[in-house]
């Protein structure tokens, strides 16, 4: 494979790792909040807002629901408004990171939710505020969790961030398309998959690993 | 068959369960000394709860549950008060409604004065402080060492990390756990957990502590150990006790008074001696009697007739408690009236703090009915119940 080939899977690479990194970004820091919030407002629980509760509930699930490349296209006008443009990297980081927020949204509230609750009873006994058990007691107990739904998060970003090649997007997903499968080079194809499968495996040995280390629920030997 | 010796030996036996006794005589000793400032009526009481109601509402199918009916209490200042009741009689709730987790339907809860079931959400925090809590299944978190999950309710309160520190320590030694402060839960024995909930439920001095089947996953020996421990927390710290359990051994073993709750409603109550030696009601019988040593040997139990027509000997079962635990029952009657007295089971404990023995003896069936066994015994403050006959 030729040098220039080369630098074109190494800049592609690098597009997709910078639209990853910021749609995770903004995914977590969206989606963390938001799932705290999906997961304490139900009835009874500890910021009670049931109405507001489901209709949020409405709208992450219609977002997860909306095919990727569909979501993509519908908001254009959107993307143009937030980044100035519709095509290119930083654009595409737009729809990335819709798409990212009611997922991780989702899972931030499914590790919440799998705190005991007799944690949040005896935090309340001690006279915690609200606030204090969200940061004390339910993000500490719940990090392993956290860890590993963001690690999703992440390789759910890769495979979603090959598809916006299909709008001029760049990064792996594009030069894959445009080399491997329209100028029929193969190797090409090869080598973005192999480099997307390394991603992968990077990302979710390392989310393993520190979600790991900070699970404490696990007897030593 | 149970009847009650002091009535005229010779009447029938009256049924199991019979009503409640006369009014029991007063006991001199009545669990307080002779101190009358120690009685409950005397003094505030720390917890007091008048005509506490809770109903729950009903969910979907499910009718409506009334947890608490008009339960009234009030716990002294400095005691260990147990609250003891089967399965879903409202235990929980009840406990509950004093550090406001639960609020009342109706009824007023006071803790040291304060009016918890009027307060708002900020004010309530603040009095929570005051009352600690323990629980079943510990509620530590994973995520925190032993010393953290002491920290815990000091962070909250906003504390120096310094002051925080220094705390900590001196709860964790008080507990006994002062080499294990960097060990995680999971790292930890079930003993070693609660005497962390412990550590951490006095972490800001509070004035009550509440304790919801604290025991009841720990096994019988750590359970002594952990009783011990709140027995010792109740004395040198003067912290108030209330605690939950449906094992008449832990009341036995640590609490001063006791209630019996069932559906909701205290249904008997008193010092744990009184109730233990004269219990008035079935539940309270029941729970009394499933402590091993409280049933008749079996082996006398399968050869008992409840006539006395030709039987030779009557078998009794008598309640010693207090000052009378150590009367020499057994020679007072051979001797006085020159009768062979068998010793056919029984047990001597200590009950709230006092010794109590349940003894059951056979006695020459002639002297029960002429009414002479009962005049010997009759010097004692004992009660006496006929079991039954043996041919
Ligand atoms: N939040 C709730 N909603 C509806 N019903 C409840 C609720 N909490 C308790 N109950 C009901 O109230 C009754 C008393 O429950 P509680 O938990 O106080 O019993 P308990 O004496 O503590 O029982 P256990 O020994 O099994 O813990 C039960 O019938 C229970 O189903
Ligand atoms: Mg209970």
């Amino acid at each position: 494979m030729s040098p220039e080939l080369l630098g074109l899977v190494l800049d592609a690479t690098l597009e997709t790792l910078y639209m990853v990194a910021a749609a995770t970004l903004v995914g977590t820091v969206l989606g963390l909040p938001l799932g705290i919030f999906l997961a304490t407002s139900g009835k009874g629980e500890l910021f009670e807002a049931v109405t507001v509760n489901r209709a949020l509930g409405l709208i992450v699930n219609a977002t997860r629901s909306t095919p990727f490349i569909i979501l993509v296209v519908a908001i254009i006008p959107f993307t143009r408004l937030v980044a100035g443009t519709s095509i290119g990297t930083t654009a595409a980081i737009v729809p990335l990171s819709i798409a990212a927020t009611p997922f991780m949204a989702r899972i931030v509230e499914a590790a919440i939710r799998e705190v005991d609750h007799g944690l949040v009873e005896a935090s309340l006994a001690m006279g915690a505020t609200p606030l204090q058990i969200v940061r004390k007691v339910l993000i500490p107990e719940a990090l392993p969790g956290l860890l590993l739904g963001i690690t999703l998060g992440i390789v759910t970003l890769l495979s979603n961030s090959a598809m916006v090649g299909a709008v001029g997007g760049g990064g792996l997903g594009d030069l894959g398309i445009r080399y491997g499968y329209q100028r029929f080079m193969p190797e090409v194809m090869l080598l973005v998959v192999v480099v997307l499968i390394v991603l992968v495996q990077a990302v979710q040995s390392l989310g393993d690993r520190l979600a790991r280390r900070v699970n404490h629920r696990l007897r030593r030997s | 068959m149970l009847q009650h010796a002091l009535a005229a030996p010779g009447a029938a036996a009256s049924p199991l369960h019979a009503a409640p006794d006369t009014p029991p005589k007063p006991i001199v000793a009545s669990g307080y000394g002779d101190d009358p400032t120690r009685t409950p009526a005397a003094r505030d009481a720390m917890i007091r709860l008048d005509a506490v109601s809770k109903h729950f509402a009903p969910r979907g199918s499910e009718a409506a549950v009334t947890a608490l009916k008009d339960v009234s209490l009030a716990i002294p200042r400095g005691e260990i008060y147990g609250i003891i009741g089967p399965s879903g009689a409202g235990k929980s709730t009840l406990i509950r409604t004093v550090n406001g987790l639960e609020r009342p339907s109706s009824g007023v809860v006071r803790v040291d004065g304060v009016v918890i079931s009027g307060l708002d959400e900020a004010a309530l925090r603040a009095e929570r402080r005051k009352i600690g809590m323990i629980f079943q299944h510990f509620n530590l978190l994973s995520s925190r060492t032993a010393f953290a999950n002491v920290a815990l309710p000091l962070e909250l309160a906003g504390l120096s990390r310094q002051a925080v520190r220094a705390k900590v320590m001196g709860l964790l030694d008080l507990v006994g756990l002062a080499d294990k402060a960097e060990r995680y839960p999971v790292e930890l024995s079930g003993g070693q957990k609660q005497r962390v909930g412990i550590a951490r439920a006095l972490a800001t001095d509070p004035k009550v502590l509440l304790s919801d089947e604290a025991t009841s996953a720990l096994d019988p020996e750590t359970t002594r150990s952990i009783l011990a421990l709140l027995a010792q927390v109740n004395r040198d710290l003067g912290v108030t006790i209330m605690l939950i359990t449906h094992e008449m051994a832990v009341i036995r073993e640590v609490c001063h008074r006791v209630g019996v709750i069932e559906d909701g409603a205290i249904i008997e109550e008193g010092t744990v001696r009184d109730v233990f030696a004269r219990p008035r009601t079935a539940t309270a019988r029941s729970f009394i009697g499933s402590l091993p040593g409280r049933e008749p040997p079996p082996a006398i139990a399968a050869r008992l007739t409840p006539s006395p027509e030709g039987a030779r000997q009557t078998v009794l079962r008598l309640t010693l408690s207090g000052a009378a635990a150590g009367a020499p029952v057994i020679s007072a009657l051979a001797r006085r009236l020159d009768i062979d007295v068998a010793l056919l089971g029984g047990q001597v404990d200590s009950v709230g703090g006092e010794p109590f023995a349940l003894l059951y003896l056979g006695v020459p069936t002639a002297n029960w009915a002429s009414g002479a066994v009962t005049s010997v015994l009759g010097e004692w403050d004992i009660r006496t119940e006929v079991i039954g006959h043996v041919a």
